[in-house]
């Protein structure tokens, strides 16, 4: 068949199915949201027992990673990934999966060499990079304000 | 109302991070490591506080809120302790998190079982 690259892509677009592109960000969305919503009323309760924002801002985060983790190990969290995609990674309980998971899964090549060496192959890159710019904000912060 | 506003603001955050994932090469690690630096960079030029300020946990529990926290904790730490603070608040800002998922990970690894991925 002699059809040029255009033609291709028109044939080959209309043979593919329907882009799952909006139900996957509407899964994302409401997985997501319901994640947040759910941290919210956490935070809101942590401060009616008195703490003020930055404690009971750091105590949130300790215990969503504490549910992440504790749902990665029971093997409930990526069951909701699978559906929910970005909707379980961007909060913070996918930064405590991206830890969790790794760690399990290499128990098996030893606890140092295997679980502490892979529990970092996600939280290594995000921790150097993000460190990376909090410092150089750091620096351009401290020279010119 | 606030339920309401933390929910859209994750949602959407989200979402966006769904349609990168799809339509680019950007894998979920790639996502986590853009979102925390990019936190970073919108905090520094004041444009993700009026988002936390509108989503209250909405905004700081997506990976961009712990940019967030990074750069609030540098500029704290630098108002008290000067030029040190540029190297120490942000991890100081974010300790709390950081040592969680690392505890809670390397315990969880000691007591479950390590599963196949099937």
């Amino acid at each position: 068949m002699d059809i040029t690259n255009q033609e291709y892509k028109k044939l080959y677009q209309k043979a593919s199915p329907p882009s799952p592109l909006l139900k996957d960000a509407s899964l994302a969305f409401v997985t997501g949201g319901t994640i947040c919503t759910l941290a919210q009323a956490i935070r809101n309760f942590l401060l009616s027992q008195g703490l003020d924002e930055k404690t009971a801002g750091a105590s949130l985060s300790i215990i969503l990673v504490f549910l992440g983790v504790l749902l990665t190990d029971l093997a409930i969290y990526p069951k909701i990934a699978k559906f929910a995609g970005a909707g379980t990674i961007v909060p913070i309980t996918g930064f405590a999966n991206s830890i969790a998971a790794p760690a399990l899964e290499y128990k098996t090549e030893g606890l140092v060499l295997g679980t502490c060496v892979k529990m970092f192959t996600i939280a290594g890159p995000v921790l150097a990079c993000g460190l990376t710019a909090s410092v150089i904000y750091g620096l351009l912060y401290y020279i010119f304000a | 109302m606030e339920y309401v506003r933390a929910f859209l603001t994750a949602g959407v955050i989200c979402a966006i991070s769904q349609v990168l994932i799809d339509r680019t090469k950007l894998t979920p690690g790639r996502i986590l490591v853009t979102f925390v630096v990019l936190g970073v960079i919108l905090t520094g030029i004041g444009l993700y506080e009026p988002v936390v300020k509108f989503g209250g946990a909405g905004a700081t529990v997506p990976l961009l809120g712990f940019g967030y926290t990074m750069a609030e904790g540098v500029k704290e730490a630098i108002a008290q302790r000067g030029f040190l603070g540029a190297f120490t608040g942000g991890l100081t800002a974010t300790a709390g998190g950081i040592a969680a998922a690392v505890v809670f990970s390397l315990i969880g690894a000691l007591i479950f079982k390590s599963r196949d991925r099937s």
